[in-house]
């Protein structure tokens, strides 16, 4: 299982990389949002895998699973929404201000 | 507690004197004076102690878990240094009442002034050595200020940034010499590096330590190769460099010397090092001083000539000679301050500094003429003065280290040199000043300075000629007390003597005098040849070019690395984390897999998880057709939230799910007003290696997932574990976690959000965008944009949700749920109503202004904590207990929960506040409100 979790990190990531390396800020937005998902396994991976093991304390539970990073994760995920929430618009806004969507800003022939 | 006083009267004074010279420019002088005043008062109680060869510490409590605490020191030395910055202090603001026209801002230049004062002060009395160089620091700062008081003149710009530039690096090297001193001795504080002299000096880090200390030292103290800094600064206000320049900038190397003289001298590297580098510029400074033009110019060499002089003492190292280098210390700060007043004064009564324009001045000021005379000659070292008596004692060390050490005649023959030229630049000062002609081409018929200006100069000259004519009744105790600190030993015999008899020294220093006018007899041909070759010996060239390559250095490298295009830019920043990375794996030389059990694979979540792969991949592969794209991101976030389920995380599953659906909506909107493809890119090369960089990523993500997940690991989860129910009332540990025991970081966390949310706002205000009347395709978009069917089922649904909402934000302290998935959920609910009815329609029913919901929130969650504070508890502590209603039966209620309230408050209203002005963008959506606004209105017109 675990091999399996890294590999999805690492795909997340590579797509997540590759997409922010495009030249037009839609995908570029879409390229973070995969980043995120990968940064957020991530850590949450950092607390080890555990199956049916919630931190929710219970009389007849087996053990817990590492609580730490998942209220770490749970921050960052309403965060990210907001940050790309905000990149989207500052998209938005260069479109306005700049006629295109190049990330640098170009007007191209 | 009066030593940290000592140091923040100066501090308030500061605050006080700026605002007071709004009212008046006599107020903000007043002020000035009253608070270095104060400081006295704050010292001078304590001053009984040191005079009898004690030390006064005291300490304030900083960070007593690392052990850290505020140290402050006053012993001879400090008491010295002390006095000499207050005393020097006081005259230079009544001098620079007069001093500063009209037109400059008198309350700026005190700010300053009492500002370094405070941070010169903070370096005499730490105890601590980091507290010292902090106070080094600032005392870079404020002189930096200083300097560039005139701000736009440039040479005061210039002579502004090359002191910040020479010292700050000083300022470093001192850091890493004062880290290894500490780690040398154990401990930073003042009082065990003292003792701890011969562990210091034997230890293998000793020559390291020292070459960085004296380079602190050095820089400051304007030490040859450094030395070009101090002529340079003398374009600031005169005021500024009687004080910095003279008394207590430039002393804080030595002062630093004579600190740790107990601790760093005695050994060869610290005569050679210190000796020989104060050696060449006393002869370096006193040879160029003669040459100069410019009164500031002269006087600023000079006193880097004096500060060798000081140096060299310390480096020969003898207790005599310490004594003798604290004693033209005091000295030198005296005469120096007073001729600079008097350059100031002859500079504002006549216009000029140029010595080949000032002449004859005695005529117009005789007076100044007379002062200037006597502290003239002091610097010289004419008999009867004090600069006689330290030089006295110098030429005596200088001669008995020659003997001692068999270094042969040099050593004395060059400190006479150096003797011969300080009398030729000091008979210059006087002869060309106030003799040898009359004036040429000044602006100004010169004339005494106000009476009021007078005054400081007249004090320091009268010290002059006390300590000269009765050096034993003056000066000695706090001569004494001040040695006996930098020696930390018994106070060798010595002799404030006027007369010694016929010793070496006496005929040096009469060798100094009559060789001197001599020399400035016949000064025309050395200015002549000085003239002729002078210009390429400046250390200044050195600067300006290591400058000039450093700043070529920086541009080529920015313009390498950054060439205006964010895809280049971005690529070499993963390419260099991903080396770093790389060379840490590489070099570690440790395996890749641990030796932790692994989970065993199941048929589900192998499927799930190719499923997402093949999402990814192809999200990336389709991203041009953006929608499709979008789509399959959104299916991506959805397999990550089951991924949350399958591993014990059901609060991020929830919240994964809710933030997902947010996000696609969120998107969407967008998308809508951008192009719907993304044109094809035409050059194939970048594409391939970005690939190549991206699936290198992707390899060392997966990489390091799979050697962290492979090995144990120690956690401080079995802490929250343990104490989520007795101390935060609550099971379900991570929110039990976000709303107590870490309540402080998810406010944090909830502020950011709210500013995103804000943020968003600010820039869609004014936005303008028209999305397409046609989608991709070339259908037209159907007109009627809130279908019926949606709007009904989307009313019927509001409650229900609502009510999941208020469920799940119930029972978040026990079950999975909380504020931020319920915020998440109600947020979904009501954007459903703004898709389905349109943004007027719902902002008719809902009519709630985001912004205050935000603040409501954000005020809820700090109250919480402010209220805990209140009754005495730390921030956000919280509180919990167990009630009992009819019917409803026996139930908890936590102050977390109020706590929670605000989270959830602030997400609702972010999420809305983003959404639903991103909604309101398009043509048919807009706002009423913001149509009839003036800026619209403007717009439209044109």
């Amino acid at each position: 299982m675990e091999l399996l979790i890294a590999l999805v990190i690492g795909v997340l990531a590579a797509c997540g990389v590759y997409l922010a390396l495009r030249a037009r800020t839609f995908p570029v937005v879409l390229g973070l949002t995969f980043l995120s998902y990968a940064v957020n396994l991530f850590l949450f991976a950092m607390g080890r895998l555990s199956v049916g093991q919630p931190p929710v304390i219970a009389a007849k539970a087996s053990g817990y699973a590492d609580p730490v990073p998942q209220a770490l994760v749970l921050t960052a995920i309403v965060i990210g929404f907001a940050m790309t929430a905000f990149v989207i618009v500052l998209a938005l806004k260069a479109r306005a201000e700049l006629g295109n969507d190049h990330v640098d800003g170009k007007h191209e022939p | 507690m009066s030593l940290p006083s000592v140091i923040l009267m100066p501090l308030f004074g500061a605050a006080l004197a700026a605002v007071l010279s709004q009212v008046s420019r006599a107020l903000a002088a007043w002020a000035a004076a009253a608070a270095t005043l104060a400081s006295l008062a704050f010292l001078l109680p304590l001053a009984r102690e040191p005079f009898a060869g004690g030390t006064v510490i005291q300490r304030l409590a900083w960070l007593p878990s690392a052990g850290l605490d505020l140290a402050f020191r006053l012993d001879g030395l400090g008491l010295l240094f002390a006095l000499l910055i207050l005393g020097i202090g006081l005259l230079v603001v009544l001098y620079a009442r007069y001093y500063l026209s009209e037109q400059d801002r008198l309350g700026r230049f005190y700010a300053y002034l009492l500002v370094f004062m405070s941070a010169m002060l903070g370096i005499v009395l730490a105890e601590n050595l980091i507290q010292l160089l902090i106070f080094w620091e600032l005392t870079s700062l404020s002189s930096f200020l200083l300097v560039g008081y005139w701000y736009r003149r440039e040479e005061a710009r210039n002579g502004a940034r090359m002191a910040l530039t020479v010292t700050g690096a000083g300022g470093l090297a001192l850091l890493g010499g004062f880290l290894l001193l500490g780690q040398i001795a154990g401990s930073y504080e003042l009082s065990v590096i003292l003792k701890s002299g011969d562990a210091v000096r034997a230890h293998p880090l000793y020559p390291p330590m020292l070459v960085l200390v004296l380079l602190g030292a050095f820089t400051k103290s304007a030490q040859f190769p450094f030395h070009f800094w101090l002529p340079n600064a003398m374009a600031a206000p005169t005021p500024a460099s009687a004080y910095l320049h003279s008394a207590t900038m430039v002393k804080a190397g030595i002062f630093l010397l004579a600190r740790l003289f107990p601790t760093l001298s005695g050994t060869p590297e610290w005569a050679w090092l210190v000796g020989g580098t104060g050696f060449v510029t006393l002869l370096l400074g006193a040879f160029i001083s003669l040459f100069q033009h410019d009164l500031k110019g002269l006087l600023a060499y000079s006193t880097i000539s004096h500060l060798g002089l000081i140096a060299l003492l310390f480096g020969i190292g003898t207790p005599l000679a310490a004594v003798a280098g604290v004693f033209h210390i005091i000295n030198h700060a005296t005469f120096k301050a007073s001729l600079f007043m008097a350059a100031g004064v002859i500079d504002h009564e006549a216009g000029s500094r140029d010595m080949r324009r000032v002449n004859g001045l005695w005529k117009y000021m005789p007076y100044t003429g007379a002062l200037a005379m006597v502290a003239s000659a002091a610097m010289a070292g004419v008999p009867l003065l004090n600069g006689f008596l330290s030089k006295e004692m110098f030429f005596a060390e200088a001669f008995g280290a020659a003997t001692q050490l068999h270094l042969g005649w040099w050593l004395p023959a060059g400190v006479t040199l150096a003797g011969v030229f300080a009398v030729a630049y000091s008979l210059r000062f006087i002869h060309d000043v106030f003799f040898n002609g009359e004036p040429v081409g000044l602006s100004k018929t010169p004339h005494e300075p106000p009476r009021w200006m007078k005054v400081p100069i007249e004090a320091l000259v009268v010290m002059c000629l006390l300590v000269g004519v009765f050096p034993a009744q003056t000066v000695e105790p706090i001569l004494a007390a001040a040695s006996a600190a930098v020696l930390q030993g018994p106070l060798p015999d010595h002799d404030l003597a006027i007369w010694h008899g016929f010793s070496p020294a006496l005929w040096m220093s009469a060798i100094a005098l009559l060789g001197g006018a001599l020399v400035y007899m016949g000064r025309r041909p050395l200015f002549a040849w000085h003239d002729r070759y002078a210009d390429r010996l400046e250390a200044r060239r050195l600067y300006d070019a290591l400058l000039g390559g450093a700043f070529a250095l920086a541009g080529w490298l920015t313009g390498w690395l950054d060439t205006g295009s964010l895809q280049r830019l971005l690529a070499v920043v993963i390419g260099s984390a991903l080396l770093l990375g790389a060379a840490g794996f590489v070099g570690s030389g440790a395996p890749l897999t641990g030796g932790r059990a692994l989970l065993p694979v199941d048929a589900v979540s192998g499927l799930a998880a190719l499923g997402l792969m093949a999402a990814a991949v192809g999200a990336a592969a389709l991203h041009r057709q953006r929608l499709i794209a979008l789509i399959l991101t959104g299916a991506v976030g959805l397999v990550v939230a089951l991924a949350f389920v399958k591993f014990s995380a059901p609060d991020l599953a929830l919240t994964q799910l809710a933030v997902e659906m947010v996000a696609v909506v969120l998107l969407l909107l967008a998308l809508y007003f951008l192009p719907q493809h993304t044109p094809a890119e035409t050059a194939a090369l970048p594409r391939v290696g970005h690939m190549a960089l991206a699936v290198a990523a992707g390899g060392g993500a997966a990489a390091l997932t799979w050697a962290v997940l492979t090995r144990p690991y120690d956690s401080i989860a079995g802490y929250f574990l343990a104490n989520s129910i007795p101390g935060g009332g609550g099971a379900n540990v991570v929110n039990v976690i976000l709303v107590d025991f870490r309540g402080f970081d998810t406010l944090g966390e909830i502020s950011v959000l709210a500013l995103a949310g804000l943020g968003v706002y600010a820039m869609l205000e004014r936005l303008r965008l028209d999305g397409p009347d046609h989608d991709a395709e070339g259908r037209p978009w159907d007109a009627d944009v809130h279908p019926a069917i949606m709007a009904a089922l989307g009313r019927l649904l509001l409650p229900l949700a609502l009510l999941v909402s208020a469920f799940v934000f119930l029972r978040g302290h026990n079950w999975p749920g909380g504020g931020f998935i319920a915020g998440l959920i109600a947020a979904a609910a009501l954007i459903v109503q703004y898709l389905a009815n349109g943004v007027a329609w719902s902002r008719e029913r809902l009519p709630w202004n985001l912004q205050r919901l935000i603040g409501l929130g954000l005020s809820a969650a700090a109250l919480t904590g402010l209220t805990s504070l209140a009754l005495g508890y730390p921030f956000l502590t919280s509180a919990f207990g167990h009630f009992r209603w009819p019917v409803v039966g026996e139930f908890e209620l936590a102050s977390a929960m109020v706590f929670d309230g605000g989270v959830y408050l602030v997400v609702v209203g972010a999420t809305l506040l983003i959404l639903v002005h991103l909604g309101a963008l398009h043509r048919l959506e807009r706002l009423p409100s913001r149509a009839k606004s003036p800026a619209d209105t403007a717009k439209a017109v044109r």
